[in-house]
């Protein structure tokens, strides 16, 4: 227990950081690996292609027209020499050339390490301390982007200081685990006193309901993924059983008619009640009745919500998604996209740089919200399956050593974080292999994008300190 | 417990739901790599030139010029004056628009035609202006040229496929042109080559940024293959001169090769009016001209009872099934009576009495007319007669469809027992009720260039090679051998025929055919024809016909020459065939007086009349 830090650190994690990093590193490179240098001058083929043969001795012509055919292969040719050689000679110091986005990954990588170097040594106790005042913080750097952000894509949720761009929305994702973690391990938290529970919820809705006015409603949802804390501290799981269902039921009501679904909702409860009711005769019938009008009242108003409070890009999204709408050209167009790049990459992928959606910039925002189709794409199924099973890992190694936590803050934190890290996880790639839908939120350590990299190794390094220290009770 | 791995369990399941995603992606649904490729990857065709059309003595026919078509990427355009570029497209307002449109409809960034096959001269004067128009630009592509106003039914054109050509063969790309019609149809496979493929490197916009993959998968096309015709330029254009101002055709065959010399259809029209952005207003206004049927190819296509020129035909199955010989005689009193009450008219002088060769020389109708009856009488039943008279006849390559190398065609007519024991009742049909066969009038069809086929195998004394169009091609591959056909008819049978064709020209019918040195042998026919003038049956001016060959002795040139309405046979036929004769041996025609005559001559306002809804006289 004693032993030095070094020993302490969990170093399997440590390992799945860096790999996805620098995994991440040279799929944003090849996202935004530029091509310009390969054009061919195609107007030479097009003289060839309708090249003017007027007869009459014109048999010098010809031989003419097929001298012109095989220069433009010479010049295509040459052309390819050039880019082989410019290919050979891209390099580590081509990956993290200051200038490409690459290049911005690896330094905020570097300022990561240096922040988490210190925070390895920082006391829990500190933490804790601080945890209201960190979440303060962060929700006053969010209010300050309505006075001095910076408006991106129509959303204002950058501050620019010094040319470098700080979305303060993914720290307010540490400031939240961190309030939340703090409440809920507080001597005189308990979920069962709607208090409580009530404190818990406005940790959560304060800085989402900032984010959503931004307006960035991805990151927001984000925010959702930390209930998943309040189960492990003991609120009831009808609670994640109900949200499951309402979102079963939302769905299906989209896809089909409302009439079947009260109708099976009907139908299911009835069967439910007669299976039940043979084994245990004591439970009220009443209550499977309650849950069934609740059902089919939600159910009408899915309708009613759908149409009416939500826009018409978000039903758009939803329709694309559930195949409501087949459009491939239009709304459906990145969804499309990017299966068909990850498609394309089959079992072992077309290989770095070689990706041809990728080259060809067909998939939109390629180095943040699909950087997974690069993966599909240029690392086939084998890196695709690789990168999945390294979060498997990560996710799961961190809360099983969450659960041999001595301390309940400590363990919130963890679970809080993981909870960030799958709920990325889960929407990013769901979102490219289609079966989410649009939400644009990057995928953690992979896609380009500092202030995300940032926040999560800071998350992995606070977890590194409070794992190494778990066995401690400060 | 379940408080402790809830979690874990949770990403354990989205993790297998991606897998298994991953699975059906990447390593099940193949649709996904292709559409990739489709969707990246620039397929970029190459076409080979298309090949050269010679004559038989190497003179260009058909060969290529640059054309322009005028693209489109509505993405790129401005706002502009859809009037004003009107103009300078000479398109209307609302033409323009419509094909803006569609053009947008297809796509915004794939650029689509507004106006094919620009010439050169309005490239220059639109090209000028068109820098004010954002988004348009001119593309160039090779259209065809033919060198001589002639052969437009033979030699065909070519067009941008249609959605047919498209499903029958997936070899062609919407846009792509093909042979329609003629000999670029027939041989459009080697004509037009491979296209070849170039494979290119696309962005999302479309936009090509390099070669694919090093180009390895880039295929080379193949070469077209230019071909010589057997068609003979300069008798090709005399013929079609000889035929200003008539209807009508030649059909002009070498006999020993089964070579097509000259196929003149009139009234023609000029091919290179199918070439070009007026194409499709021209072709329209061919395809409604349905009193010149400028389209129909009246050498392949137009059946045509085959008159006096089929009695050689009957008089060589008469030979052959020992029916008749040189010295048989019948006397023709201005006609006979070929059946109780029914006359049959002829031209012979009362008390004429005539053999075989003076009976052909003089046309003479009741000779054959018993020549007929006898073959018909010669078998068991009429039935048999007619069956084996048939038989004889389609070793001349009649009733059927000959073969030759060109898309269209016609198969005439020969009927046989079956046809009319439908007609009639079985066996309620006789030698006499047939009898208008044996002067090639009655239910017999045969098409020019069948006439000119069989003339052909008289010439050869019993044989014919399939009539055809190619000669060679620049590589001497896809050569199809055209076979020879032997008729029915022993070829001693034929020197008395041919001597009766020789004394046509010398002292019978067509004397004016004569030409000094050549020793040409013809037989000229006068055909009657009918058709429905306003839901009447109307007889019109007989078809002036003539079938020849020359010289006598290995003949160089067989050929049907006719000609609609000319009335006698010697009257128009007769001198075309003969100046073609003397043109094609002698390469110049010095009897000056009749070829004036011919190429001045006119049957216009005989065939006005027809159409002018008056009443009118034939056959002046």
């Amino acid at each position: 227990m004693n032993k030095p830090l070094f020993y302490r650190l969990d170093w399997m994690v440590i390992l799945c950081y860096l790999s996805l990093v620098f995994f991440g590193l040279i799929n944003i490179f090849s996202s935004t690996y530029n091509t310009k240098s390969q054009i061919v001058d195609l107007q030479i083929n097009q003289n060839y292609n309708d090249r003017n043969l007027l007869p009459n001795e014109f048999s010098n012509e010809i031989d003419e027209s097929i001298d012109k055919q095989i220069n433009t292969q010479k010049v295509i040719q040459k052309n390819k020499e050039v880019n082989k050689q410019h290919n050979e000679i891209i390099s580590f110091k081509q990956l993290i050339d200051i200038n490409s986005l690459s290049g911005k990954h690896f330094i905020v990588f570097i300022v990561s390490i240096v922040f988490g170097f210190f925070i390895l040594f920082i006391r829990t106790q500190f933490f804790q301390q601080l945890s209201y005042l960190i979440y303060f913080i962060s929700i006053l750097c969010l209010i300050g982007l309505f006075f001095f952000g910076k408006t991106i894509n129509s959303a204002t949720s950058w501050y620019i200081i010094n040319g470098i761009s700080i979305q303060p929305s993914e720290l307010a994702k540490i400031g939240a685990v961190f309030a939340l973690s703090r409440h809920l391990s507080d001597f005189n938290t308990d979920l069962k006193k709607i208090g409580s529970l009530l404190k818990g919820i406005i940790l959560i809705l304060v800085p989402s309901v900032l984010i959503i006015l931004q307006p960035d409603p991805g990151s927001a949802i984000i925010f959702g993924a930390l209930f998943l804390i309040f189960f492990r501290e003991g609120l009831s799981f009808r609670y994640l059983i109900i949200s499951i269902f309402g979102i079963i039921l939302f769905i299906s009501t989209l896809l089909f008619s409302f009439n079947y679904i009260i109708i099976s909702i009907v139908c299911i409860t009835l069967i439910i009640i007669f299976f039940v009711k043979k084994s245990y005769k004591k439970i009220k019938v009443s209550t499977f009745f309650i849950y069934m009008i609740s059902s089919i009242i939600f159910v009408l108003s899915v309708n009613f919500i759908f149409n009416s409070i939500f826009e018409q890009r978000h039903r758009d999204r939803f329709n694309v998604i559930l195949g409501v709408i087949e459009d491939t050209k239009g709304l459906g167009y990145n969804i499309n996209q990017s299966k068909i790049a990850i498609g394309s990459g089959g079992l072992i992928g077309k290989g770095f740089l070689e990706g041809t959606q990728t080259k060809g910039n067909f998939v939109p925002e390629q180095q943040t919200d699909y950087i997974f189709t690069t993966v599909g794409e240029e690392w086939g199924f084998i890196g695709s399956f690789g990168l999945i099973i390294v979060f498997l890992i990560l996710i799961t190694r961190m809360l099983n050593q969450a659960e041999k936590q001595s301390n309940i803050y400590r363990r919130n934190f963890i679970y809080g974080i993981s909870s960030l890290i799958l709920s990325h996880f889960t929407i990013n790639i769901g979102m490219s292999l289609g079966l989410v839908p649009t939400i644009g939120i990057p995928l953690p350590f992979i896609s380009s994008g500092g202030s995300n990299l940032l926040a999560f190794s800071l998350m992995i390094f606070i977890y590194l300190n409070f794992d190494a220290n778990r066995l401690n009770n400060w | 417990m379940i408080r402790k791995y809830f979690l874990q369990i949770f990403t354990f399941v989205i993790v297998f739901t991606f897998t298994i995603r991953l699975i059906q992606l990447q390593l099940i649904n193949s649709d996904y790599k292709f559409l990739s490729e489709n969707n990246a990857i620039l397929e970029s065709p190459i076409f080979p030139e298309r090949g050269f059309i010679y004559d038989r003595n190497n003179k260009i026919l058909v060969a290529n010029q640059p054309g322009y078509d005028l693209m489109v990427i509505p993405e790129n355009t401005n706002k502009f004056d859809s009037i004003e570029l009107g103009k300078l497209l000479n398109l209307s307002k609302n033409q323009l628009n419509l094909r803006l449109r569609k053009a947008k409809k297809f796509s915004n960034k794939i650029p689509s035609i507004i106006l094919s096959e620009i010439s050169t001269e309005e490239h220059a004067f639109i090209q000028e202006k068109l820098w004010n128009y954002k988004g348009f630009y001119l593309q160039r592509k090779s259209i065809r040229k033919y060198f001589h106003d002639i052969g437009a039914n033979f030699l065909g054109y070519i067009s941008e496929v249609n959605e047919n050509d498209i499903n029958k063969d997936p070899y062609y790309q919407p846009g792509e042109l093909i042979g329609k019609q003629g000999i670029e149809k027939y041989y459009e496979d080697i004509l037009r080559g491979k296209k070849g493929v170039n494979f290119f490197q696309k962005d999302r916009f479309n936009s090509v940024i390099g070669s694919f993959q090093d180009g390895i998968h880039d295929i080379m096309p193949k070469k077209a293959t230019n071909i010589t015709l057997t068609i003979d330029l300069e008798l090709q254009k005399y013929g079609e001169s000889l035929f200003k101002n008539k209807k009508g055709g030649i059909v002009a065959i070498e006999p020993e090769t089964g070579e097509i010399l000259a196929l003149v259809s009139a009234p023609s029209y000029n091919p290179n009016i199918l070439v070009g952005r007026e194409r499709s207003n021209h072709y329209k206004k061919l395809v409604s001209d349905t009193i010149s049927k400028p389209l129909f190819d009246r050498g392949l296509q137009a059946q045509y009872s085959p008159g006096s020129p089929f009695k050689v035909l009957n008089a060589l199955v008469g030979l052959q099934e020992g029916l008749i010989n040189q010295n048989i005689e019948y006397s023709c009193n201005g006609g006979h009576f070929y059946a109780k009450g029914a006359f049959m008219e002829c031209h012979c002088k009362i008390g004429t009495k005539n053999n075989l060769i003076s009976a052909i020389y003089q046309s003479c109708n009741t000779y054959f007319a018993n020549t007929y009856k006898k073959i018909i009488n010669s078998k068991t039943s009429s039935s048999k007669g007619v069956d084996s008279w048939k038989n004889h006849l389609s070793s001349f390559g009649l009733g059927a469809y000959l073969g030759y190398d060109l898309p269209i065609g016609k198969p005439g007519f020969i009927p046989d027992s079956k046809y009319y024991n439908k007609w009639y009742k079985k066996d309620g049909w006789k030698a006499p009720t047939i009898i208008s066969n044996s002067i090639g009038q009655g239910e017999v069809l045969t098409t020019p260039i069948q006439m000119a086929n069989f003339t052909a195998a008289i010439a050869n004394r019993g044989y014919f090679i399939t009539p055809h169009f190619i000669k060679s091609t620049n590589d001497n591959k896809n050569i199809k051998v055209f076979k020879k056909n032997y008729t029915s008819i022993d070829s001693i049978h034929f020197e008395p025929v041919i001597e009766g064709m020789e004394k046509v020209v010398k002292n019978g019918t067509a004397r004016i055919a004569k030409i000094n040195g050549i020793n040409v042998c013809g037989k000229t026919g006068t055909v009657e024809n009918f058709i429905k003038l306003n839901g009447k049956k109307t007889q019109l001016t007989d078809h002036s016909m003539f079938i020849a060959f020359a010289p006598k002795d290995n003949p160089k040139i067989a050929l049907a020459v006719f000609v609609e309405n000319g009335y006698w046979g010697s009257r128009w036929a007769a001198p075309i065939a003969s100046l073609m004769i003397e043109k094609y041996l002698n390469n110049n025609v010095k009897r000056k007086w009749l070829e004036n005559r011919m190429l001045n001559g006119s049957l216009e306002s005989e065939y006005s009349k027809y159409f002018s809804g008056k009443s009118f006289k034939i056959n002046e």
